[in-house]
């Protein structure tokens, strides 16, 4: 296989790999990551860990009124 | 548009002419689901390439270059702009649920073509204008929610109105869909050892995820499906072993209380624990399973054993009661158009699209998707023999319990069926029966086996395949059933605490508590009313849930085309007003017949009044078994006739609303909606 369509594979399957973590409402970590560092450079930002617990917490959070996956 | 590009969208059009005139006009001799298919793929591309096209850049006016919410307040965690096939993945993984699956098979019993044509008109013209206008609009809007949105458009009392319509969905939804799994479970040892092992399965997965590997969502989405196969697998053991099989042979007035129950109990736990593993694990499963039976249909396509139309047309069907009209557009609901998606529309999505020309892939798309399932649950209840749906999906009040006499009575409709045909297609899955198995999935179970064991494994694996579709639909209705609980558990502390405001605190556990009882009794009593009725409650509490899910639909597209005429945008409203008053038109029929037709099969009020009556001259009717019984009929005849009636004036209150505030921005020369961002003309903004 070229470089390219190495590559390419590697992105498909990124990005299926995003997806199915979005579909359960974990977003992307790294992306999570770069914003802090690019926008909030003095801060600290959450390790994946603590990451992963808040938007779990957040997707079923009482209050938000979400409901998903009925119809 | 290039020669060659116009040159292929007309091959395309002339091939979904064709295919849809080989569905539409075939009479006499089965087809095969090879043309459905492929008729309903034209009519999405032509509809998805030209009409939703024609909204987003004429209708819409989007603009590439404006900022959407995900940019604005990105965050990383809740706003982020995401790449569209990921968000895409998202957003039909949200909507797609248990409607379109059931939705279809109860339609079936008109013939696989009424609802077709429904579902492909309905999807195009109606659901994924619905769910992409909302999509458009929550965009614009900072990714607002649909009662925020009209609280603010169309002023407080719609925006109570909304909130109170959309509470009672929710309850309506979480009985209906609960009594879907009862009816697939009861007296099914295979299916409620299965079933029942996910919560064991769910809780190994919250620890591990919690503790030992914290956040490996992949290895123990595995790990659960692992355990789950084992179960499955192992499930037919226990149906086989009667020491083992009686634990699991549950009745459905028990099956119901242990629901109930355990909705409660996985509402008030840390979700972490129970709920979140199962929402991955269900997840997974189901676009796996959706991935997997599109796979299938195209490999083994089938064909269709069901007429094109049958004699129930007229409105005598035992699956449902009712004409064609208003009651097909009410059954097939969310394959077609879903009014829950305006919710999910304006959730999460819009607060993660990267620029407003995708509004029409993520809106419109989705919803197509979302339709196809509902052609492949067409497709799946209509391969399977005429006189086995027919004896699935009617109540026992109708058929009796034996299959002598069920085969009797079902050949008398027309739609010859023996006996041993009955107890064969039973035996092939593994089941002791499988009649008066309403509420579509056992149905679906059985096409979708039929499907999937031609694809792999023939007939030496029905009887997984059936257990497997009944697991996958068992499983996210569940899940949906926390979820909503624990939804419906802050709609009614939110409503009950502008009484009593100490009830509005979440963090008590006193609330949770109280609140979490008040949302199952709620949904448990609609769920104990449909297991106890002798029709198998799906007769009659299914329209109850087609006519909410419309409503709500009506009362989105309501404020879609409103927020169009305050931009000025009047000139093409009618993409919006076209669906609003059909959605009117049905939701309002159907709510009215369902409280005043005199026929005693579908008005809530003449059948009362046909029960009062026994009841009066001291005689008991043949559905109840004692005087008591009469009496719940009764009554709960008259709390379905409230709830149809109240649907009806809610839909009826809010199209007056909606036309106040039309005219309203009819008469100002400035565009007067509510947007976040430029683009907002002055005098208007954010409030």
């Amino acid at each position: 296989m070229t470089e390219t369509a190495t590559g390419r594979v590697r992105l498909v399957c990124e990005r299926v790999v995003q997806t199915a973590r979005l579909m359960v409402g974990v977003p992307d970590y790294q992306t999570y990551v770069t914003h802090r560092q690019t926008n909030h450079p003095d801060q600290p930002f959450m390790t994946y860990q603590e990451f992963f617990r808040e938007r779990q917490d957040a997707r079923y959070a009482i209050g938000k009124g979400r409901f998903r996956g009925c119809c | 548009m290039t020669f060659q590009a116009k040159l292929l969208w007309a091959a395309v059009a002339v091939l979904g002419a064709v295919a849809l005139g080989i569905v539409a006009l075939t009479r006499g001799e089965p087809i095969n689901a090879a043309w459905l298919v492929v008729a309903s793929v034209c009519v999405y591309f032509i509809a998805y390439r030209f009409y939703a096209l024609f909204i987003t850049n004429k209708v819409f006016g989007v603009d590439i270059k404006r900022q959407t919410p995900a940019y604005r307040h990105n965050d990383g965690l809740d706003y982020v702009p995401t790449n569209r096939y990921v968000l895409f993945g998202h957003h039909f993984a949200a909507i797609a649920g248990a409607g379109p699956l059931v939705g279809p098979v109860l339609a079936a019993q008109m013939g696989y073509l009424p609802g077709t044509l429904w579902i492909l008109a309905g999807v195009v013209f109606a659901g994924a204008v619905q769910d992409m206008t909302v999509l458009f609009l929550s965009t614009r809007r900072d990714g607002r929610s649909l009662g925020d949105m009209v609280r603010t458009e169309l002023g407080p009392v719609p925006g109570a109105i909304a909130g109170v319509g959309i509470l009672m969905i929710c309850i309506i939804v979480l009985g209906v869909l609960a009594l879907v799994v009862v009816n697939a479970l009861a007296g099914s040892p295979w299916g409620t050892f299965t079933v029942a092992c996910t919560i064991p399965i769910a809780l190994i997965m919250g620890v591990y995820s919690r503790f030992i590997r914290p956040g490996r969502i992949g290895e123990m989405s595995l790990l659960g499906a692992v355990l789950l196969l084992a179960a499955l697998v192992y499930g037919r053991t226990v149906s086989e072993t009667p020491d083992l099989a009686v634990w699991f042979n549950l009745s459905a007035p028990t099956l119901a209380l242990l629901i109930i129950g355990y909705g409660f109990v996985a509402s008030v736990l840390p979700v972490w624990l129970l709920l979140a593993p199962r929402d991955y694990l269900s997840t997974f499963l189901k676009i796996g399973t959706i991935l997997l039976l599109a796979l299938a249909i195209i490999v083994v396509h089938p064909d269709l054993q069901m007429a094109a139309v049958t004699k129930f047309v007229d409105g005598s069907g035992p699956v449902w009661a009712g004409g064609l009209f208003p009651f097909l557009f009410i059954t097939i609901a969310c394959g077609a158009v879903s009014g829950w998606h305006s919710l999910i529309a304006s959730g999460t999505t819009p607060k993660m699209i990267e620029n407003e020309t995708q509004i029409r892939f993520i809106g419109y798309g989705a919803m197509l998707m979302e339709s196809f399932v509902a052609i492949m649950a067409m497709i799946a209840a209509t391969v399977i023999h005429p006189g086995v749906y027919f004896a699935m999906n009617s109540g026992a009040g109708l058929i009796g319990t034996d299959p002598v006499h069920a085969a009797q009575v079902i050949s008398s409709w027309g739609f010859a069926v023996t006996p041993d045909m009955l107890t064969q297609t039973a035996r092939d899955v593994g089941e002791a029966t499988i009649m008066s198995r309403t509420g579509g999935a056992p149905t679906l179970a059985v096409g979708m086996a039929s499907i999937l064991s031609g694809f792999l494994g023939g007939k030496m694996l029905a009887g997984i395949w059936y257990h497997f579709a009944i697991l996958f639909e068992a499983l996210f209705i569940l899940t949906t059933v926390d979820a909503g609980t624990r939804v419906c558990r802050f709609m009614i502390q939110d409503l009950v605490g502008n009484a009593i405001p100490a009830f509005k605190a979440t963090e008590s556990w006193t609330n949770n508590l109280v609140g979490s009882a008040l949302a199952c009794l709620l949904w448990g009593y609609i769920l104990y009313q449909g297991v106890l009725d002798p029709l198998g409650g799906i007769w009659t509490l299914w329209p109850l849930f087609g006519t909410a899910n419309q409503m709500l639909a009506a009362i989105a597209l309501t404020l879609c085309t409103v927020v169009l005429f305050k931009m000025k945008r009047e000139r093409y409203a009618w993409v919006t007003i076209v669906p609003t008053i059909w959605l009117v038109v049905c939701t309002v029929t159907a709510g009215l017949e369902k409280v005043f037709s005199p026929n005693p099969a579908v008005g809530f009020l003449a059948h009362a009044l046909r029960f009062g009556n026994a009841m009066a001259a001291g005689t008991v009717l043949a559905p109840a078994k004692t005087m008591h019984q009469m009496g719940q009929i009764v009554f709960n005849d008259y709390v379905d006739a409230t709830l149809a009636g109240l649907f009806a004036a809610l839909v009826v209150t809010m199209v007056v609303y909606g036309i106040i505030h039309c005219r309203k921005a009819m008469g100002n020369p400035r565009s007067t909606t509510h947007e976040v961002g430029p683009g907002v003309l002055a005098g208007a903004g954010d409030d």
